[in-house]
């Protein structure tokens, strides 16, 4: 094969790389931004989320297939979609709520810390989970769909991009077309007046943090399905990068959330195949610094300043 | 000859996003003059004081401040010049004690440089004394003197006006704008506003832009008057051609017709 | 009411009272040579020292600035290799052969001044762009920065993987320059006790001085402090390289106790006792806004992580109140949300313990007066 070709060929497998990981850090962003621009607060928890899905599917594929070894995948993805919003929606009620009432938004901010520490923490704290890392079951076939000019595209990253790719569109016909996604934009609009036109603002937040938290369980299977080990800080790096990426695109923005998680992905991916991997993190956080500089409110974000 | 006067826009405006807040605004104020800036709700008086503070950056115009242009500056910058301001919706330094919100002000005016902090030299004594008294001073203005130590926060509210106005001129300013100043007082607290805005024009001498929605207060105080409408300047004069403009009884009571 | 002779009196009470505290402190030290003194006691006051410079030094960000960072161990791991490396050419240079002798302890304090200083240039690279942001953003870049910091250290050869952590230096790190063993670290105890009051000391002048008040007024009020005429972003970026330059002293205090040295310490979470987001709760435990409330939430702190490690595990109990104290970052996550939730303000809130006010109001009581109660404000 000729240098140009390999060089073509690198340049799409990189490309490929980078979609995979893209469409998981969009899932994880949109989580993010939709609580955030609902409450205005980083869920700092978000990313332990992810880990709390992924031990659900650790634990429930197993236990689905010891019961009846026919039984599809998808039904353990339910499971941990239910957990997580379960998860989600009680941190909100038990932390976040109390504290908005009352305290700051430095405040509300050590909250969202704290409780991501917590959920880290105590799962290190129960037996059946620990400190050391476990090893996910394989989720999707790694066979190749596609194997040419030396790229593989195999069903992992097939499924992940295709998986992404649709949820993200559905949500946006949700929020777009919905009445429930109406309030959830009017609220994050203006409060006040989401309560003058006959807006539940409480419950329309509590639904908001079960569909981002459920968000991350998706996330969750699409990221183990590639990275098989798992661990109680799997979830950290994750959403911290999935917040870049929601911040990158202008954070409470869901178009935002899916284009700052593909430039994530792709930076990362490209920064690994052509500078080095040790190196991806802190380009991440570079790019991050840039676009914040010149553009504070994020790639789609309105500049809007605060009304004096 | 021609007086410069402290403060003159020329054609100043902004535009947030399709939304002409402000636009062709002119004024020219003299040094000791008290003139009113009235409006309806959302007329963009506001928005002139934010504008003339460097909160907001004009879209259009210019303004200068004795004859100096005053665009592009920061905030700090155009109130080290000389222009102070309060707030519609009272901005105090809430954890810090009464005094200290003035002795914030002060700031640059008693300056001693990092090393005199950190020894404690005679030059930081000597400076942090002088600073005191002033803030000290001001605050007797407002009668709040025996307040000092109180956290500002915990004050009456018309009292938290008056520190805010106390605070705004520890600044040193050449001009002080006063944005509705007089909004949510009672009648025993909005007289003495009045009697401190007197004070201040008689000690200080300086000249005062006043948004307020009490017109028998704006009609008294005020020696000139400008009025605006959805941003554009509808009338100007003195207090009884402003009294009885049409277009000005039309822009607050709304048209017949309608 | 509070004029220039009572505040010289308060600092005549001040340093009277530490006068007398650290000649005790080294009399005792001299004479005082039990095992439990040398091997826990001494050991401990180093650390409680760092973690007391740093709990202090990011309440001058957190508290007194209002500004959320979470990096504030990447300054400290700057302190700490600059300093750790500063000793190790100093030995390899011959300029000391004998960790008796004068110059050794000039040589420290010159590595511990250089640590910080690093870590205060970086603190202006690192500021001038970051604090451009607010809340939930600064937050993120200033985590970001600590990370990158760390990936940084390990990526250069003289002092990651191949250096202080593991390598060649890591070895001699032990034998010369800093690391010291418990009999240095009772002989110079000293310097951990004098450098920590300097530190404060300086923080202490920089809050309660047009400067300190600018920077609350930033924290109230951003606009409004802008309308007094603060230059809010030189403040801002000011406080933060002042913070950093403690934070790296605090790191140079933390490579002396150390033998070697590995970035992992200065992650922003892990394990152990020692992270960015453990000085978070240190600032918010002590009370956001008082230097004296992070003094002693840094010991009260430290204590618990003591109690944590070394007394549950020997105390007997049942297995699984054991179990849930092996990690003791769910222990402090539990103290960071009930403090946040119930008292948000802290064992302290915004006030400062003062000796003075106390003296008299323990005057007052004996002399059954009403005195004001002690903190001044
Ligand atoms: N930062 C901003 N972004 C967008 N629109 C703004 C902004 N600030 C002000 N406006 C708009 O500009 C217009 C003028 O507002 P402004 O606050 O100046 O009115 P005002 O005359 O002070 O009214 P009021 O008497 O109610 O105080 C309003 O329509 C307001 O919504
Ligand atoms: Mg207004």
């Amino acid at each position: 094969m000729s240098g140009s070709l390999q060089t073509l060929s690198d340049f799409l497998q990189c490309l490929i790389v980078g979609l995979r990981l893209g469409s998981v850090y969009a899932l994880v962003a949109l989580g993010y931004t939709m609580v955030y621009g609902i409450i205005r607060l980083i869920n700092f928890a978000h990313g332990d989320f992810i880990m709390v899905g992924g031990y659900t599917l650790f634990f429930t594929i197993p236990a689905m297939l010891a019961v009846n070894d026919k039984l599809p995948i998808w039904l353990a993805v339910i499971v941990a979609i239910a957990v997580c919003a379960l998860v989600g929606v009680t941190v909100e009620l038990v932390a976040y709520r109390p504290v908005r009432k009352k305290g700051t938004n430095m405040t509300a901010l050590i909250t969202a810390i704290a409780m991501s520490l917590f959920l880290e923490n105590l799962a290190q704290a129960i037996p059946a989970i620990g400190p050391n890392y476990k090893i996910m079951r394989r989720m999707f076939s790694n066979k190749a769909v596609l194997n040419f000019l030396n790229i593989s595209l195999d069903w992992t990253t097939l499924l992940t991009i295709l998986i992404g790719a649709s949820v993200m569109i559905g949500l946006q016909l949700f929020v777009k077309k919905t009445k429930l996604g109406r309030a959830m934009r009017a609220v994050s609009e203006d409060k006040q007046a989401s309560v003058l036109v006959g807006i539940n603002v409480n419950r329309t937040i509590i639904i908001t943090f079960a569909i981002g938290s459920g968000l991350a369980a998706v996330a969750a299977l699409m990221y183990f399905a590639q990275y098989s080990t798992i661990m109680t800080t799997s979830g950290t790096m994750l959403g911290l990068k999935a917040f870049v990426a929601a911040v990158l695109g202008g954070i409470g923005i869901i178009p935002g959330a899916m284009l700052g998680g593909l430039v994530i992905g792709l930076v990362e991916s490209f920064t690994t195949g052509y500078i080095s991997s040790s190196l991806a993190d802190a380009f991440v956080f570079l790019i991050l610094i840039i676009v914040l500089i010149i553009k504070p409110a994020g790639i789609l974000g309105k500049n809007v300043g605060e009304k004096v | 000859m021609e007086r410069t006067p402290v403060l003159k826009t020329v054609n100043l405006g902004i535009t947030f996003g399709g939304l002409r807040a402000v636009e062709d605004f002119n004024i020219e104020i003299y040094e000791g003059e008290l003139v009113g800036l009235i409006g309806p709700n959302g007329a963009g008086k506001t928005t002139v004081f934010n504008l003339l503070t460097g909160v907001y950056t004009p879209t259009e115009g210019k303004f200068y401040l004795s004859g100096k242009n005053m665009n592009g500056k920061k905030t700090h910058q155009v109130v080290a010049e000389g222009i102070a301001r309060t707030f519609q919706n009272i901005r105090l330094f809430k954890q810090m004690t009464v005094l200290e919100n003035v002795k914030v002000a002060l700031n640059s005016k008693y300056e001693y440089k990092f090393f005199a902090s950190l020894f404690r030299t005679p030059k930081f004594w000597r400076k942090e004394e002088e600073l005191d008294k002033e803030a000290r001073d001001l605050l007797s203005i407002f009668n709040l003197e025996n307040k000092a130590n109180y956290i500002a926060s915990n004050l009456p509210y018309g009292q938290q006006r008056k520190l805010e106005i106390a605070r705004a001129l520890a600044t040193g300013m050449k001009i002080l704008l006063l944005d509705e100043p007089a909004a949510g007082m009672n009648p025993t607290e909005t007289a003495e506003l009045l009697e401190c805005i007197k004070i201040i024009r008689e000690r200080f001498g300086i000249a005062i832009l006043l948004i307020e929605h009490d017109m028998s207060l704006v009609m008294n105080v005020c020696e000139r008057i400008q009025v605006i409408n959805f941003g554009k300047t509808i009338a100007f004069g003195l207090p009884h051609e402003i009294a009885n403009n049409q277009e000005v009884i039309e822009a607050y009571l709304g048209k017949n017709e309608d | 009411m509070m004029n220039k002779n009572t505040k010289l009196k308060g600092y005549l009470v001040n340093t009277v009272a530490l006068a007398v505290l650290l000649m005790a402190f080294l009399i005792l030290n001299a004479n005082f040579k039990t095992p439990f003194y040398s091997v826990v006691f001494i050991p401990s006051l180093w650390q409680i020292s760092y973690l007391i410079i740093l709990a202090a030094s990011l309440n001058l960000v957190l508290g007194f600035l209002g500004q959320l960072s979470l990096g504030h161990c990447g300054f400290m791991a700057i302190g700490a290799y600059t300093a750790a490396l500063l000793s190790l050419y100093f030995e390899r240079a011959g300029i000391f052969t004998d960790k008796k002798a004068p110059v050794f302890i000039v040589s420290i304090l010159v590595s511990l001044l250089a640590g910080g200083l690093l870590a205060a240039i970086v603190g202006i690279i690192v500021g001038i762009p970051a604090l451009r942001l607010k809340g939930d953003y600064l937050a993120i870049i200033t985590l970001g920065f600590g990370m990158i910091i760390c990936n940084v250290i390990n990526n250069l050869p003289f002092a990651g993987m191949e250096g202080l952590s593991k390598g060649s230096a890591a070895a001699s790190l032990y034998k010369t320059g800093l690391g010291f063993g418990n009999t240095l670290k009772t002989k110079y105890a000293w310097v951990a006790i004098v450098i920590t009051i300097l530190c404060l000391a300086a923080m202490f002048m920089f809050i309660r001085s047009r400067f300190g008040r600018a920077i609350e007024s930033i924290r109230d009020d951003e606009i409004a402090a802008s309308a007094s005429g603060i230059n809010v972003s030189l403040y801002k970026v000011g406080t933060f390289v002042y913070s950093a330059f403690f934070a790296g002293i605090a790191g140079g205090l933390f490579a002396c106790c150390n033998s070697s040295l590995s970035t992992a310490s200065f992650a922003f979470t892990n394990g152990s006792i020692l992270n960015s987001t453990f000085i978070v709760v240190m600032v918010v435990v002590g009370g956001m806004g008082s230097l004296t409330g992070s003094m002693l939430s840094a010991v009260l702190m430290f204590l618990l992580n003591y109690v944590i490690k070394n007394v549950i595990k020997a105390s007997g109990m049942p297995l699984f109140v054991q179990n849930l104290f092996k990690y003791p970052m769910l222990v402090y996550a539990i103290v960071l949300i009930i403090v946040i939730m119930f008292k948000p303000k802290g064992i302290l809130g915004t006030r400062e313990f003062s000796l003075v006010n106390t003296i008299e109001y323990i005057k007052g009581k004996l002399g059954k007066k009403a005195v004001k109660e002690g903190g001044s404000k």
